[in-house]
């Protein structure tokens, strides 16, 4: 958005098939020609995304689709060959005791994360659209949690969690509080992989709004000043209606992106104790590579399941996005 | 604001970077105490007696993790330019008939849960011979970049002027060459923009890793990482050092990129 907003008012979603042909050329027939010359060349230039896309995401994501229908086992890794099993992998998952579990720990995860990721977002980038001196500077330090890899945050969330030598637990025992086992009892595990997960998604929440704050333009504000406005009022009938746009792609693609959410869980708590904190991608991951017998099949089907969900947000977010861009 | 209001609000500012950055400083300060002290209750809040053996641990036993890292994450950057570039300036650019199907497939390719791809892959790569290989994590490691890329570059080159193509038309270049020594020498930042977040991305990529470099001799160093996380021991002094030498990518693009992360994220705003 940057990018596109300071350099071109074009956005890449326009459909743009056959509008813009090669310079004025004389006769029907060599325009013809001249047209069907440049299709050809606009796709050898595609060629390479286009073998891409083919081998490395529908071969894989056709592969899996495929595995989810077989009875893949140990054996089927030397022989080849696999049991085609129909959806029987499917309602072995459905009937586990194991999925409605996984399932509500998704929405839960999901759906704190999002709320808190979004208002503390929100909060901290109408915080840092006034002007102070620094507030540059600081806005990107904010950044650094997003940019880490996630394996060394969460690596540092379990050590500061850590029962008993963790600086969370210290600091709560000096406000007089009780100690909390954060990674290791079932009441908190997964509030803790929120915690985490709200800590990393703060930055790119802050972003996005922040990018949002700005393309409303100045006369708005002034015109509600003059009104007499307070600064509450204007946020909440000003600020935040015309901010709808942007929050509706920040939260989906947040949902998105929070659905897939692996690493963090699987260093803090492996997904345990027992159920407590797995999601479906934990759940399709430890079936898959957890450590005893791959149960490949399994894992494929839990994960279509995932996909599943993650596709009927992604249509709306693609429809948000669309709209937004319209207007 | 007055100027008093405004020193008030800078000083809230910095108490909330404070409170925000914490755990990064408790990274460090854990990286630089000594063992026998981090089980101490309540625990230094800063680094007395700071060794450096958790460093020094890194060097002996990371720096292999470190560099197949480094060159998992420069064969992503190759990877993810060559097919991505190309691609943006036909869309940007060339008009192809579908582009905006091509279009469409990509953003739903972003959104494609991992763990889906590293299973997808993982029965690929063992008919292809590609598991516990580097290749095989370039590969994989590239599908975290690739749509981001096309997306990046094809917003940046509509900008390119259409008269600056058309002059070099004229002068007898062809589509090819036009690419490579006038669309690509402008686009720089882009190029810039995407080879930074292909890098890091691969770079901090653990589910890949773990899936389908299970037992190669050549690891990266997330795996390094998590070796130590799962050994009884735990040393969190070596876990916390490593994490730091981790985290160098990401902090030398704050630095040095800063202008380039902000655009990255707004502009595809994706990441997983």
């Amino acid at each position: 958005m940057t990018m596109s907003a300071t350099r071109t008012p074009a956005s890449a979603d326009r459909p743009r098939d056959g509008e813009g042909a090669a310079p004025a050329v004389p006769s029907p027939g060599e325009r013809r020609r001249a047209a069907r010359r440049q299709q050809l060349v606009a796709w050898l230039f595609l060629t390479p995304v286009t073998l891409y896309l083919v081998l490395f995401y529908a071969l894989p994501l056709w592969r899996n689709v495929d595995l989810s229908l077989r009875d893949y086992t140990l054996r089927s890794f030397i022989t080849g060959g696999a049991e085609f099993v129909g959806l029987d992998n499917y309602r072995e998952i459905f009937t586990d005791p194991t999925f409605p579990t996984a399932l509500w720990n998704t929405v839960l995860f999901t759906g704190l994360s999002l709320v808190f990721q979004y208002s503390i977002g929100l909060a901290l980038a109408v915080f840092f659209f006034r002007r102070f001196p620094l507030a540059a500077t600081l806005r990107a330090l904010f950044l650094v949690p997003w940019l880490l890899p996630l394996l060394v945050s969460s690596s540092v969330w379990a050590w500061m969690l850590n029962s008993d030598s963790g600086v969370v637990n210290s600091f709560l025992q000096t406000l007089g509080l009780d100690p909390v086992f954060w990674l290791t009892s079932p009441d908190w595990s997964l509030v803790s992989v929120i915690i985490t997960n709200i800590w990393i998604g703060i930055p790119f929440n802050l972003v996005l709004l922040y990018a949002g704050l700005q393309a409303i333009p100045g006369e708005v504000y002034e015109a509600a000043a003059l009104d007499g406005a307070g600064r509450w009022s204007i946020f909440w009938h000003i600020t935040f209606p015309l901010l709808r746009p942007v929050s509706a792609i920040t939260l989906l693609l947040g949902l998105v992106y929070t659905l897939k959410v692996f690493d963090i869980i699987w260093v803090m708590t492996r997904g345990g104790p027992g159920d407590s904190s797995t999601t479906l991608a934990i759940w399709s991951y430890r079936l898959g590579f957890g450590g005893g017998s791959p149960e490949l099949s399994l894992a494929a089907a839990v994960a279509n399941v995932l996909i599943l969900i993650a596709f009927v947000f992604g249509l709306f977010y693609i429809r948000a996005q669309r709209k937004a861009l319209r207007s | 604001m007055t100027r008093s209001r405004r020193a008030v609000t800078t000083v809230i500012a910095l108490i909330l970077t404070a409170i925000m950055l914490f755990p990064l400083y408790w990274m460090i300060n854990v990286s630089l105490t000594p063992p026998h002290l981090l089980r101490k209750d309540p625990p230094n809040l800063v680094p007395i007696d700071a060794t450096f053996a958790g460093y020094d641990k890194v060097i002996h036993e990371q720096l292999p993790y470190l560099g197949t890292s480094l060159i998992i994450g420069l064969g992503t950057v190759a990877l993810t330019l060559v097919v991505a570039a190309p691609a943006g300036f036909a869309l940007a650019k060339l008009f192809p008939r579908g582009g905006s199907t091509l279009n469409f497939v990509l953003l739903v390719a972003q959104m494609i849960p991992g763990i889906i791809m590293a299973m997808g892959f993982y029965l690929v790569f063992n008919e292809w011979g590609l598991l516990d290989t580097i290749p095989g994590l370039i590969i994989a490691d590239s599908t975290l970049a690739v749509p981001f890329g096309v997306l990046i570059f094809t917003a940046f080159m509509m900008g390119i002027p259409n008269e600056l193509i058309q002059a070099a038309r004229i002068d007898g270049a062809n589509a090819w060459r036009t690419f490579r020594s006038v669309v690509i020498p402008v686009s720089r930042n882009s190029v810039v923009t995407v080879a930074l977040f292909a890098f890091l991305w691969s770079w901090s990529d653990f589910l890949f890793a773990s899936s389908l470099n299970r037992g190669g001799d050549l690891q990266p160093v997330t795996i390094g990482i998590f070796r130590y996380l799962g050994n009884n021991t735990q040393d969190w002094n070596a876990i916390m050092a490593t994490a730091v030498v981790a985290s160098v990518p990401a902090a030398f693009l704050l630095v040095f990129a800063q202008r380039y992360v902000a655009a990255g994220v707004t502009a595809g705003a994706v990441k997983d």
